[in-house]
């Protein structure tokens, strides 16, 4: 059987929700391989609730904000702009490829752009593989 | 009645954890008064085999410290938790792996190829590397088998309570030996120290968390007064449990993150790239690689200590 990613999206009320959902609306087809939480801002997404995604078997995290002065809480989408980097750098020293962490912002009206994120990230990750980690039992 | 028997190990550890046992002083008496020490490498001479002929169960309680980073540290584990009631994972490297466990970012071929080759002290012409089993002349000598992951204690056997600390306090450690004799430990599973994390017990002044730049602790001179995370300077405290009595923080040195995650926490090293990144100022994309690369190694440093108990324990092969 031919593997398919599982990719956690991580999806901002105001406006990449919105965006998603707009994908869907507009009958935009796209890889069913993303699961959407929505939370209210994308600096809500504490980097724990990342790894605790890896963890319970995603192969995958997108999160996806607003633009850049365009948050509905005025910063909340800089926190993330400075979170996932700082994690990215971290979980490339501990061996976690680049592509498996993806931020991106998505307004309300790019339904499209949403849907061609996922379709390259689902390739991406399809080339990579599933994400395993040792297990640290034993001599592994 | 007889005296409860009360077991000490070292695993992978420096040593330090033991000598804070001593560090209890004169009160290290107390404790031979109420009961029989029966195991204490760094202190008395008593052999394996002596642990090895006790009954199951036959010691009351057992401090062990150390990581589990080779096949006899595992052998003894397994050992100690046959043969006690109560497993102590004491210590950080214990509890959460410590600095052994920054071996984690590496394996055994690669630290075998550092200390045994390329180290600049070595002269080894003959590419000699331990082995677990040598044929000589007078029979045959054995190594433990060195593992390529650094384990915790509680991924190996069992363990009834956590006690934190590199190396745990003698406050700590004498409440462990009085709770024990008076019989009011706590729910198994404890981890005894605060519950508090350690930001929530700094004495330091603490006004407004912007920063604009990250300065390691030799670049600068900082305010003993001040919170340091203000000063720049990174601080393990808003993802460390306390309890620790602010050691570091008293001695003008950041936390470095020994006492684990507090409770709830599940990943200390996700947590404190939350909190610096939250704290830094600056929006443009220069600014957060700015950021970012004044980091030098968040890995290292936000995993010091907990790297074995981490997500994802080690780095991936």
């Amino acid at each position: 059987m031919s593997f398919e990613p599982k990719i956690l999206g991580i999806l901002c009320n105001w406006c990449s929700y919105a965006g998603a959902d707009l994908a869907g609306t507009s009958r935009k087809k796209y890889s069913p391989n993303v699961r959407v939480v929505r939370v209210m801002c994308s600096g809500r997404v504490d980097p724990t609730f990342i790894l605790k995604a890896f963890d319970s078997g995603a192969d995958g995290v997108l999160i996806c904000g607003c633009h850049p002065g365009d948050c509905h809480y005025a910063e909340g989408n800089y926190k993330a702009a400075r979170r996932i980097p700082l994690l990215k750098k971290m979980l490339s020293q501990l061996g976690v490829e680049d592509e498996r962490l993806r931020l991106e912002w998505v307004s309300a009206s790019e339904g499209d752009r949403f849907a061609s994120i996922v379709d390259e990230m689902t390739e991406q990750i399809r080339r990579l593989g599933p994400f395993s980690r040792n297990s640290g039992g034993g001599n592994g | 009645m007889a005296k409860p028997r009360i077991a000490l190990y070292w695993a992978a550890s420096c040593g330090g954890c033991d000598v804070a046992v001593l560090d209890t002083n004169e009160k290290i008496l107390d404790i031979a008064d109420i009961a029989d020490i029966v195991l204490w490498p760094i202190a008395l001479d008593f052999k394996y085999h002596h642990v090895e002929a006790m009954e199951d169960g036959a010691i009351d309680l057992c401090l062990f410290n150390g990581a589990i980073r080779n096949s006899e540290q595992e052998r003894i584990a397994r050992l100690l938790r046959a043969k006690s009631k109560v497993m102590v994972a004491f210590g950080a490297c214990a509890c959460f792996g410590g600095i052994p466990a920054l071996g984690n970012f590496t394996n055994r071929a690669e630290i075998f190829e550092r200390a045994y080759m390329e180290a600049p002290s070595n002269a080894n012409n003959n590419g000699t590397f331990p082995q677990t089993l040598t044929k000589v002349s007078e029979g045959e000598l054995e190594l433990p088998e060195f593992f390529d992951t650094v384990l915790t204690l509680a991924q190996v056997v069992d363990a009834e309570y956590f006690v934190p600390g590199c190396p745990p306090p003698v406050d700590i450690i004498l409440k462990v030996v009085d709770l024990f004799a008076t019989g009011q430990l706590p729910p198994v599973g404890s981890v005894i120290a605060s519950d508090k994390t350690l930001c929530d017990e700094c004495d330091r002044i603490k006004e407004e968390k912007k920063i604009t730049k990250i300065y390691r602790p030799h670049e600068v001179v900082p305010d003993p007064e001040k919170c340091l995370l203000e000063q720049g300077i990174i601080c393990c405290g808003p993802a460390t449990r306390g309890g620790c009595g602010q050691r570091c923080i008293k001695a003008n040195m950041p936390c470095r993150g020994c006492f684990g995650p507090p409770p709830g926490v599940f990943d200390q090293g996700a947590k404190l790239v939350s909190a610096i990144a939250s704290i830094y100022q600056g929006n443009t994309e220069e600014e957060i690689a700015g950021m970012v690369e004044e980091i030098i190694d968040p890995a290292g440093t936000f995993y010091r200590f907990g790297l074995a108990d981490s997500m994802l324990k080690r780095k991936r092969l």
